[in-house]
């Protein structure tokens, strides 16, 4: 029934090791609790848009920088398939509001000694086979309508990827810089 | 030194801008050595197919759906690929997390939840299965999840990840104040 069931051991070995390191981030990060990630969206707490920020900018440093050195890095971009990219998002966004994990984090919430995350990724696996049921309906109505493939910044303008990735960097910069002003105001008027 | 290796090791919380500097080198493992994009969501289909498989496999074979993760009868897939073990170590990556510092964290329902919506764990855990459901199949729908489309899409500067990071975005503020109001903030 499962003939090649495992996929080559060397890479294996790989994910189990970054999953491993990107479980124990995400527990120190704080994110693998509904609180933080509610706190988030309702602009309390902004952890989540530190962590998801400054992840992005490194990684697409390194990506990039690698690729300039001249190495042999394939991009993966997905399909810019809008309408399921838009949709898809505003669907993903009122599930994490209500689960207060996504995906990987609500994995992780299981090894943080949350007992709803259990429910939540269940639930997951119901909404993974639903979507599968769906899928011959949405390839042929949904995913269509825009399809402009394997697009990014990059190739959409024609320039750079280093003047999007300094203007990046210079937007998280002022994020960052407003967040964490506004944390010391309010930590200081409520020691007052 | 050692001192100061052994308490960042006991703090219960890094600053979050270390943390996602960590998760970005992880990036670079998963593109540079292995080839890939950190991701999450893809396991779940797998996972799902998986179980589904065995009770109707049929089924489950003449899915396109599942198709494009298995492959067909005649050139099957490998359904335990490295993002399934990603996934597993994930759960194993926060348990030592939270043992290294000593955190003995149980919760059964958030207080946020608890302050709007009462005790109940079992109205807790049945709207969390559903909003678990939600999630994966806008996940699906879009093409991934917060690491596969928000974090290693943004990243490559894909036009797919951004239009979903900030969808999803908007729509998680605007569920969240819905469900828990202007106050609910005062109680996270």
């Amino acid at each position: 029934m499962f003939e090649n069931f495992f996929a080559d051991p060397k890479i294996l070995m790989l994910g189990a090791i970054t999953g491993f390191l990107f479980g124990l981030l995400l527990q120190k990060g704080g994110v693998t609790r509904f609180n933080v990630i509610l706190g988030q969206f309702l602009f309390k707490d902004f952890t989540v848009l530190k962590i998801m920020l400054t992840a992005i900018l490194v990684g697409g440093i390194g990506i990039y920088g690698m690729r300039a050195m001249g190495w042999d890095v394939p991009l993966h971009i997905k399909n810019a398939a809008l309408v399921g990219n838009v949709v898809g998002g505003l669907i993903f966004g009122v599930g994490m509001a209500v689960l207060g994990y996504c995906p990987g984090t609500g994995v992780a919430a299981m090894g943080d000694g949350s007992r709803h995350a259990i429910f939540g990724v269940l639930g997951m696996l119901v909404g993974a086979a639903l979507y599968a049921e769906a899928y011959p309906w949405m390839k042929s109505e949904v995913l269509g309508i825009v399809d402009m493939g394997k697009l990014t910044l990059t190739t959409a303008s024609g320039q750079s990827p280093w003047w999007f990735i300094a203007g990046m960097l210079i937007i998280a910069l002022g994020v960052f810089l407003f967040i964490e002003g506004w944390e010391l105001k309010k930590s200081k008027y409520f020691r007052e | 030194m050692d001192c100061k290796i052994k308490n960042l090791i006991k703090k219960p919380r890094w600053s979050p801008y270390w943390v996602g500097a960590g998760i970005g080198v992880l990036s670079w493992v998963t593109f540079g050595l292995m080839g890939k994009a950190l991701g999450v969501s893809t396991t779940m289909v797998r996972a799902a197919g998986a179980l589904e498989k065995i009770v109707a496999e049929t089924h489950v074979l003449s899915n396109d759906y599942f198709v494009k993760y298995f492959g067909t009868a005649v050139d099957p897939k490998p359904v335990f690929e490295w993002q399934f073990a990603l996934v597993i170590m994930l759960v194993l990556g926060a348990f030592f997390s939270a043992w290294l510092s000593g955190e003995k964290f149980r919760e059964e329902v958030p207080r946020l939840w608890e302050w709007r919506f009462g005790p109940s764990r079992m109205l807790r855990n049945a709207v969390a299965f559903l909003g678990g459901a939600v999630l994966l199949f806008g996940a699906r729908l879009a093409g991934g999840c917060t690491s596969g489309h928000g974090i290693s899409g943004s990243m490559q500067l894909a036009i797919s990840s951004w239009s979903f990071f900030l969808s999803m975005f908007v729509a998680g503020v605007v569920t969240a104040f819905m469900l828990y109001g202007e106050n609910g903030g005062e109680h996270v």
